[in-house]
């Protein structure tokens, strides 16, 4: 039995040793909205945060993050009725086509604005290349992570974390 | 995002009046109401098989298609609001169960007319042809690029329109006052002379017992309020916040999952297998033999995948196993020879004697091309879940065609297709690889073997290795031109025709052709792939005549605007690409710029595409400017949307997309070897719309096929080599540029 936090929540859960924190994540915690894609850290759809770091869930073993903050695409938004900043822009751009990668898409964009609020074109490239969209939506993407950058530049009392 | 559950028909299926259930002119006969069961909650009418009107107003499309990424649920649902005058803030949509009481009549219409347009005359009789033809196919797809144009224009439209016929005529009825006096907008019907109003739910059972238009009038453009806009679409917001649900988040009580190893060689057999449960797993359930692949099934994935990891399986030989890359390419080249001297090729093409004006041609180009297989890799990897209990049997997935999965399934377990129920979810890229049902099949085979729903996850490996592929080929091609440098002759010899029938046409006036094709055995599984034989043409078509228009020493864009003059549809595309792409300006050295264009599924793509190849021959496409005659774009950021995805699918497959064969299978096996383009990599993207006034043209395939020429004749413009085998990666391109700089 690990214990994880996840979203500001406790799960007890029984994972095998080994055993990856996607499908802890999707299986038993119910939280399907981060994504399975290649299963090698490939494609970006299964990434979360762990302290707020993006990690790729398919990788990481989960009970190598016991006791540190997981946070997933459904944990972003600050309440159940305002979106994130980046989830916003994402509306905007009508970046989503299938809409699969996008969580993943949107969890490295928050990172990179965590970390990097005005973000050059050549740095949301290198933030954003291990997210793989099959439906090609790299420039809706790009200019989503602009306006994000742009609406949190004005904003002052929106505070991007989670 | 409202689906249809089997609680809610229980619930519901109640309602059930016939005569609240009407018809439309092209779906003739009783619209049954069975169909009112399945979609109709208490108080609501179901005005025809495409809407249903709340009693508080709102209307619901429904929508015959699956959602994967096209926006269809949104366009359609605007196609039928806009002809309907409904309040666009109150539509909502449903996704149509898979029922062959929706089997898309229209669809069939289309792909069996060819994409022609028929006198609207005619019409009552092809439609008593189609529906017996569309019966007996069962149905329902999404794919060709079909929804707007076929069902949005034939079904929703007329719908949205029959249906503001009846409440004009339920509301003339009720006032006793001339209908030519009444208006609709937003919801309302109102009758300014005497100031009385209602609102369509407040007419709909009354109009519902309004005889049917048989052809009611459709708006005119200048008419339409939602039609050419960019409506917001319906299904984003549950994309942004992980909610939307695809196939691969399905949870049911009690349901586990399953995983499976498919024998590597197509068509190989298991031959042993211990289906004891391994003693060293945990959470393990089952191991099933199903002939052609092993599968466990476990509490999770992980630990399903983990255990059939360890398994010892062994597989038969086949007479594949020792089949390279190399093998099968030599074989096309044999059986091209053998077509060709026995006479057995057929023939796609004739006009004139190309002979004859080969013989007689000034210069002569000859060129063979070559293509590799191509794999779909959409997003979600391939999955199913599958319940069979009490005699029936329930699936949930995302599916491009839910009612042939109904039929698959049916027919698997030897039960009626009533006993099957298909929950179509959202999809996870389709690209037509969810046309199919295999996974589906194999999903059922093993809930067969369990009491309890079972989930089936392909790995992305074996969705690599297990997919149905874009063919490899092979194709020689031969022109001759005339002093002056005009093509007098052309001659293609081509492997395999799937369809749509025409993509190997010619588009360019050319007096003299013969095009032929002979279709060779291939042991590996072919599949629809995002434009299907147009991904192949469009590379083949437009790199040869680019050859032609540098044997003629004349400016690409140029010569094909000469040799399309019949064509005023080509003549304004490449017009406006010449504008838009800044065509005569200078580029940097080690710069390169190319064009392609391509009429297919109703629309003309043409792309430029600016690259770059530096000394190491690295290839960069730094921008593509695309412009689409549209016909008419319903949804103009939709159809932008998916002209930009098309491209990048293009993209991805003509720069490093590659499957091959080794020993029989498949050789690559995930992202790091069959490698996409990843946001580094993409172009910056125009695109440019034009609508002509023609029928709207199809968006989700068009500008696939054109965007690998587009960039191998831009290589070519920078560095004088002519790629003529896709990917471009296998091409060496070092010291071309050298030579070039």
């Amino acid at each position: 039995m690990i214990n994880l936090t996840i979203n500001g929540k406790e799960y007890p859960v029984e994972a095998p040793a080994g055993m990856p924190l996607l499908w802890v994540i999707r299986e038993q915690c119910e939280l399907t909205g981060t994504k399975f894609g290649c299963g090698i850290a490939q494609c970006g759809a299964c990434t979360v945060h762990v302290d707020g770091q993006p990690i790729r869930s398919c990788i990481t073993p989960a009970s190598s993050v016991e006791g540190k903050n997981i946070t997933t695409i459904e944990g972003i938004a600050p309440d159940e009725n305002t979106l994130h900043i980046v989830q916003q822009a994402w509306i905007e751009e009508q970046t989503p086509q299938c809409g699969y990668c996008q969580s993943g898409q949107i969890m490295s964009a928050v990172a990179l604005l965590n970390e990097n609020p005005t973000p050059s074109d050549e740095e949301i490239e290198q933030a954003m290349s291990g997210n793989i969209c099959r439906c090609g939506m790299y420039g809706r993407i790009k200019s989503a992570i602009k306006r994000a950058s742009a609406a949190l530049q004005a904003s002052t009392s929106n505070p991007l974390l989670p | 995002m409202k689906k249809w559950t089997r609680r809610a028909f229980i619930g519901t299926g109640i309602l059930a009046s016939g005569a609240l259930v009407i018809g439309v002119a092209i779906r003739p006969g009783n619209r049954s109401s069975k169909v009112a069961g399945l979609i109709a909650e208490e108080g609501e009418t179901v005005m025809n098989i495409w809407l249903k009107i709340s009693p508080d107003n709102t209307v619901t499309a429904i929508i015959p298609h699956a959602e994967m990424g096209q926006g269809v649920h949104t366009t359609l649902a605007m196609m039928l609001a806009d002809e309907m005058d409904a309040d666009w803030s109150k539509v909502k949509f449903m996704e149509a169960p898979a029922d062959k009481e929706y089997a898309n009549y229209v669809v069939a219409k289309g792909f069996i007319a060819g994409d022609k347009t028929f006198p609207k005359f005619l019409e009552g009789t092809i439609d008593g042809v189609f529906l017996t033809a569309v019966k007996s196919m069962n149905f329902q797809i999404t794919g060709g690029s079909a929804s707007v144009r076929f069902t949005g224009q034939q079904g929703m439209r007329i719908a949205g329109a029959a249906a503001k016929a009846m409440l004009l005529q339920a509301a003339a009825d009720t006032w006793k006052v001339p209908v030519e006096e009444l208006k609709a907008e937003k919801s309302t019907i109102s009758h300014p002379a005497s100031n009385q109003t209602a609102t369509f739910a407040e007419l709909a059972q009354a109009a519902a017992k309004v005889k049917a238009p048989k052809q009611p009038r459709l708006k005119t453009p200048e008419e339409f309020t939602l039609m050419g806009t960019s409506q917001p679409r319906l299904d984003i917001p549950a994309k942004v916040t992980g909610t939307a649900k695809f196939g691969m988040d399905v949870i049911l009580p009690n349901m586990k999952y399953a995983t499976i190893k498919a024998a590597p060689v197509f068509g190989a057999k298991v031959k042993t297998v211990d289906t004891s449960i391994p003693s060293d797993s945990e959470g393990i359930l089952k191991v099933l033999n199903l002939e052609n692949a092993v599968a466990v099934v476990a509490d999770g994935f992980w630990q399903a995948k983990s255990a059939i990891n360890r398994l010892n399986i062994e597989f038969e030989s086949t007479e594949n196993d020792g089949k390279s890359q190399d093998d099968i390419l030599n074989g096309y080249q044999m059986a091209m020879d053998k077509a060709l001297e026995e006479g057995s090729i057929e023939e796609h093409f004739r006009s004139g004697d190309v002979l004859n004006a080969l013989s007689e041609a000034e210069t002569i180009v000859e060129a063979e091309y070559q293509l590799p297989f191509l794999a779909h890799a959409t997003m979600e990897p391939m999955n199913c879940t599958a319940w069979v209990h009490d005699g029936k049997c329930e699936i949930w997935c995302g599916s491009q065609n839910p009612l042939g999965a109904k039929a698959a399934v049916a027919e698997l377990l030897d039960i009626s297709p009533d006993q099957v129920t298909v929950h179509n979810q959202l999809l996870g890229g389709g690209f037509g690889r969810r046309s199919e049902t295999d996974v589906i099949k194999q999903a059922v085979a093993i809930a067969k073997e369990v009491d309890y729903p079972v989930k089936l996850i392909w790995s992305r490996e074996e969705d690599t290795q297990h997919d149905v592929y874009r063919e490899a080929t092979i194709s020689r091609m031969k022109a001759g031109l005339d002093e002056s440098g005009n093509p007098v002759a052309y001659s293609h010899q081509f492997l395999f025709k799937h369809h749509p029938p025409e993509a190997a046409d010619l588009p360019y006036s050319v007096p003299n052709q013969l095009i032929q094709f002979t279709s060779p055995n291939s042991f590996v599984p072919w599949g629809n792939w995002r434009s299907v034989d147009h991904s192949v043409h469009g590379f083949l078509t437009e790199s040869f005549i680019d050859e032609l228009a540098f044997a003629a020493k004349k400016d690409p864009l140029a010569f094909r605007k000469s040799l399309t003059q019949d064509k005023p549809r080509f003549q304004k595309v490449l017009d406006l690409i010449q504008e838009k792409s800044d065509w005569n300006s200078p580029l940097p050295t080690n710069w390169g710029r190319g064009i392609a264009i391509a009429q297919s599924f109703g629309s003309i793509v043409a792309e430029v595409a600016e690259v770059e190849v530096n000394v190491e021959g690295k290839v960069k496409v730094h921008r593509v400017v695309c412009v689409a005659d549209a016909g008419f774009a319903i949804h103009p950021d939709g159809f932008k949307a998916q002209m930009e995805s098309g491209i990048i699918y293009g993209l991805a497959a003509a720069m490093s997309g590659e499957i091959t064969i080794e020993n029989g299978a498949v050789a690559q096996s995930n992202f790091h070897d069959y490698q996409v383009t990843r946001m580094s990599e993409a172009p910056k993207i125009e695109t440019h719309i034009i609508n002509s006034g023609n029928p709207p043209g199809g968006a989700g395939e068009p500008s696939t096929p054109v965007i690998a020429p587009a960039v191998t004749n831009a290589i070519f413009n920078a560095t004088g080599a002519r790629i003529r085998q896709l990917p471009i990666s296998k091409t060496d391109l070092r010291v071309s540029i050298q030579q070039a700089t």
